[in-house]
């Protein structure tokens, strides 16, 4: 009896672990393509992009338009909704993306260091309450689009399973990076990226168009957001203006984590983020989960201050 | 003979795969100009940094006979406290604080003299008498330094707007004001025009003579180093190829070996010009 | 760049701008001035307000369009005020400017205009000036990008609220133990992360400044949590309270003085503290900037690499810089949580943190003039917004921006230097003389 009992919970124990892994996958898939948009942007032009929290908020926000739209018209088939919603997000929202770069901080590429920043800081503040003036304080809820999944181990009243949703969060996010990782490495725009994260002036002197370049990674940047707000409209079902500030300053510590600049490192910190949390609110406290991203980062970063897979800048004196 | 100043034995710096000082030798003297040379990338600012500080060595002894604290194994220092002991430098791509004024940034080179003397700020807060004192008479160093440098005029300017000579001077000024033992000059020269060249020398010289202290000096201009040198040593590849007085060195096969290999071959021209 | 619009710039040129500008401010309109998701009983609903998507477009296309023809002129126009250097002479008066301002301040509640309303806001203002002041010195002069500085703030407010009502200390002392608590803690939290350079360091501050609220949120036992501290003692004057009745044992202001019992009194107090507060913080960096300490900070920001060749030890420049910027976080918290008698975590979040920043980059990195004007920008804006009470945080983060484009460095960008060499005199002419 005793011996069966201690079985039983050891397999219930690994059942509980792997839901908070599963959990947490999803979790990070959702922050690392945010946190692409970061990494992006920083290697380029050395930026924090404070508003693009904001932009992922607001790719939320068009996902839920777009899908309330869709059931209003009767469109039933999920597929078919889903990749109108995605498209539609994206577009407007790398819209979004491009002009807030166009807008707020172009003027601003020679200036002192801080001004960007703050500059985005307001832009943050803006579309926040731009939002909320124009689609209202409360937040809003989408009944479920995508329901089922499949259950993983079923044992008396424990389940370990697998949504839908989880599935097609992690399999899109899988099938993004890797062309992702071909457009950075293979294409004219990757190596126009590269050379200006090296030396802008240089880039410009070789005939790149500097100014296409740093829009179209904000482009790039807007439409990985879009996807992970799509995401999070799907997994939650409950958005509301705020949600931007605290995803992106999540996504924003997986970028310093993983190490910024780096697009693997981007989604290595996006998946330890939310594994962090997915565990920590699992076994120690839900409320301190945040506690913990917190102290993870600062402890990588005291140990290794490029981050996990940045690469160290030499001090040249 | 008494013991030289500087003692540097077998100093080695590896970056990775590279190289950059390979067992490196050498001393400096008070009252010597001991210059430093050899082709670009031969290694001669990766022995400054490893001299002040700034890289750790991989191999090597670095000793300072300080006149006041005995031996000082400067290798073992942490990167600021070097400074501390007397051993001040230059850098080669000029670093001032260039949104400070030229005073400010003499004032700034003081710190480790004015700091006790402002009780940790306390003192200074109140504007006790003791600190007024302290700082009058750093701005009486700054103020003469100014002065022999030629830049009592631009004094209150900011120093980033000031001309690339003028800023090679701010730099030199501002090692000087705090009172060193050992100063490490990090190209000087480069990019002054042949008048503010002469005045170069002429400083050095001056410095030489009137403090006492040791002067390590790395320069492409053969002209002011064959003029100015007591000593001279040659290091190429990382490591030292030879070392001697300027006449020596004139006439070192290897030496003019080493700047033939290069394809610039400027420098071998000025090395012979130098002979005048 | 913003395209220097210079008028040779052709009309068909121009007009092609302006559609592609308004054409896109067409498309970011449709999602959500267009389109409004409401909640309804049966769930959502999208209500369409597509006209809102043309007014829109053309409210872009007119604006860009005037603003390109007016650029030029206007940058003409506003050239020679934006060159404009005061005389010699008024800059000797500079040195008066401070004590002068601390004049008017103090005056201020005493004059006829001065209602309950006025103070309170003066107070605000007061409380932000004494925040930037202290953030200006990790900023500002340092150099070091502190993203958590209500951090400090809180730490302040907490030590003092937890103080007198746990420990029943008065105000003061609980002041000064706020203002130590707060440096403290920035030294502790300091040491580990200052070999961080740059963003990095920004971003551990972030989270520092996420930490700490979160523990303060959720330390019931200490804090009380979401529900926040309440009780808080008032300052008094030499033991004196502003309240109506005097306490078991004590006595209030109107009692001694004889003056009839006002509830005004207290706000002019309370008011007259934090100006002392500021002004003595204001007067103190403005002496460490001319004393080694100072100057060193300075010298940090500049370069780092320069200073250790000086046989500067980076590592404690940069710790007392963040100690004393949050000695002054720690005091400013200490009088917010004595003022209010309540504090809650929601004071402390990351918009606070944003807010002290924006104050010290708006009004010119370093510069206290800039401070004051912009703190002054940033309390009395929303205020004087309040009719349009929605649309004043979104008119905000417009004029962040629009300030930052328009000057970069701030509204007071020039640095003054601590010394001049003209104004000391030389040593051999003053005995010759
Ligand atoms: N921090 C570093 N990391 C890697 N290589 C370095 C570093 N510093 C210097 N080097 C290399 O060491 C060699 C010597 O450089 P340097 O000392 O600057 O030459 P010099 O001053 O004689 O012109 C060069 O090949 C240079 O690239
Ligand atoms: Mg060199």
């Amino acid at each position: 009896m005793g011996a069966v009992k201690a079985a039983m919970g050891f397999t219930l124990a690994v059942g509980t672990f792997l839901q908070h892994l599963i959990n947490g996958l999803t979790l990070g898939a959702i922050y690392g393509l945010i946190a692409i948009g970061y990494t992006m942007v920083y290697g380029i032009i050395r930026m924090i992009n404070f508003a693009h929290g904001e932009i992922y908020m607001i790719g939320a926000f068009i996902a839920v338009t777009t899908f309330t739209l869709l059931l209003g018209a009767g469109v039933t088939s999920v597929p078919l909704a889903l990749v109108i919603v995605l498209a539609i997000s994206c577009t407007f929202t790398a819209a979004y993306g491009w002009t807030i770069e166009r807008v707020a901080y172009r003027p601003l590429r020679t200036a002192p260091k801080l001004a960007p920043f703050i500059s985005a800081i307001g832009m943050s503040i803006l579309l926040q309450n731009f939002v909320m003036l124009t689609q209202g304080a409360r937040s809003k809820s989408l009944p479920p689009v995508m329901t089922g999944g499949v259950t993983l181990w079923h044992d008396g009243d424990f389940s370990l399973g697998l949504t839908n949703i989880q599935m097609f969060i992690i399999l899109l996010t899988v099938a993004l990076m890797a062309g992702f990782t071909l457009v950075i490495n293979r294409t004219a725009l990757g190596r126009a990226q590269r050379a200006c994260e090296q030396d802008r002036t240089m880039a410009a002197l070789l005939g790149i168009n500097v100014d296409r370049t740093i829009s179209l990674t904000f482009v790039l940047g807007a439409g990985l957001a879009a996807v992970a707000g799509v995401m999070v409209t799907l997994y939650y079902g409950v958005i509301d203006f705020y949600i931007g500030f605290l995803a992106g300053m999540k996504a924003f510590t997986a970028a310093v984590l993983g190490g910024i600049g780096s697009l693997p490192g981007a989604m290595l910190g996006g998946l330890l983020i939310g594994l962090i949390e997915a565990f920590f609110s699992g076994y120690v406290s839900s409320a301190y989960k945040d506690v913990a991203a917190f102290s993870i980062l600062i402890l990588v970063l005291v140990v290794r201050p490029s981050g996990l897979l940045g690469r160290p800048d030499i001090e040249k004196v | 003979m008494t013991e030289p100043l500087l003692d540097v034995q077998g100093l080695t710096m590896r970056f990775g795969g590279l190289l950059a000082v390979d067992g490196v030798d050498l001393t400096a003297e008070r009252n010597r100009i001991t210059a430093l040379i050899g082709p670009n990338g031969a290694g001669k600012t990766t022995i400054f940094n490893c001299l002040t500080g700034f890289y750790k060595p991989t191999a090597g002894r670095l000793l300072l006979r300080h006149p006041a604290r005995g031996p000082i194994e400067l290798q073992k220092l942490k990167g600021y406290g070097v400074a501390r002991t007397g051993v001040v430098r230059t850098f080669q791509n000029i670093r001032l604080f260039p949104s400070m004024t030229v005073l400010e940034n003499l004032l700034v080179a003081q710190h480790q003299a004015l700091m006790p003397r402002s009780v940790f700020s306390f003192a200074g807060l109140l504007n006790l008498k003791g600190w007024r004192a302290a700082e009058e008479a750093a701005v009486e160093t700054a103020r003469d330094w100014l002065r022999r440098l030629d830049l009592l005029a631009v004094a209150d300017e900011e120093a980033g707007n000031l001309s690339y000579g003028m800023q090679r001077r701010v730099e030199i000024a501002r090692a000087m004001s705090t009172n060193p033992l050992l100063l490490c000059l990090d190209e000087p020269a480069a990019g002054l025009n042949p008048r503010e060249t002469r005045a170069l020398a002429e400083l050095l010289v001056g410095i030489r003579a009137e403090h006492g202290i040791g002067i390590l000096l790395i320069e492409h201009d053969m002209g002011l180093v064959m003029d100015i040198s007591d000593h001279i040593v040659v290091v190429d590849h990382g490591a030292r190829i030879a070392a001697g007085t300027p006449a020596e060195i004139r006439n070192d096969e290897r030496v003019i070996k080493a700047y033939l290999g290069e394809p610039d071959a400027d420098d071998v021209a000025t090395a012979g010009g130098g002979a005048h | 760049m913003a395209a220097p619009a210079s008028t040779s710039i052709p009309v068909a040129h121009r007009l092609r701008d302006a559609g592609i500008a308004g054409l896109v401010a067409m498309a970011l309109a449709v999602p959500f001035l267009g389109l409004r998701t409401v909640n309804l009983d049966q769930g959502l609903v999208v209500q369409a307000n597509l006209a809102y998507v043309p007014l829109a477009g053309a409210v872009v296309f007119l604006g860009r369009l005037v603003l390109g023809l007016l650029a030029a002129p206007l940058a003409k126009a506003v050239a020679p005020l934006a060159a404009w250097r005061p005389p010699a002479a008024a800059q000797r008066l500079r040195a008066w400017g401070g004590p002068l301002l601390v004049l008017a301040a103090v005056a201020l509640p005493f004059l006829p205009f001065a209602n309950r309303y006025v103070i309170d806001l003066g107070t605000t203002a007061l409380i932000y000036i004494l925040l930037a002041t202290g953030l200006n010195i990790t900023v500002g002069l340092a150099g070091l990008l502190d993203l958590g500085f209500a951090a400090f703030y809180a730490i302040g407010a907490y030590t003092c609220a937890l103080t007198t009502t746990q420990l029943h200390w008065g105000f003061w002392p609980a002041l000064v133990a706020g203002g130590l608590a707060s440096s403290l803690f920035a030294v502790l939290l300091s040491l580990p992360i200052l070999r961080l350079r740059g963003d990095y360091l920004a971003i551990v501050t972030l989270g520092f400044g996420e930490i700490t609220r979160i523990v303060i949120l959720n330390w019931q036992g200490l804090t009380g949590g979401p529900n926040g501290v309440s009780g808080i003692a008032r300052p008094t004057l030499f033991g004196l309270t502003f309240d109506r009745r005097a306490p078991a044992g004590g006595h209030t202001f109107s009692e001694v003085t004889g003056i009839a019992y006002a509830p005004e009194h207290r706000l002019i107090f309370l008011y007259l503290v934090i100006l002392a507060l500021t002004a003595l913080a204001a007067y103190t960096v403005a002496r460490l900037r001319r004393l080694p300490i100072g100057r060193a900070w300075e010298a940090l920001r500049e370069d780092e690499i320069a200073c250790r060749s000086l046989g500067i030890n980076p590592t404690m420049v940069k710790v007392s810089a963040y100690a004393s910027g949050a000695l002054m976080g720690g005091l400013a918290g200490c009088f917010f949580a004595a003022r209010q008698g309540f504090v809650s975590p929601e004071s402390f979040g990351f918009m606070e943190s944003a807010t002290i920043l924006a104050i010290v980059v708006l009004g010119g990195m370093g510069s206290q003039a800039g401070v004051i004007i912009a703190a002054l920008f940033i309390v009395v804006l929303p205020e004087l917004a309040r009719g349009f009470a929605d649309y004043r945080m979104l008119a905000f983060g417009l004029a962040m921006i629009l300030i930052m484009i328009w000057k970069p460095g701030g509204l007071l960008s020039g640095r003054l230097p601590t010394i001049r060499l003209s104004n000391a005199k030389p040593k051999s002419v003053a005995e010759a003389a």
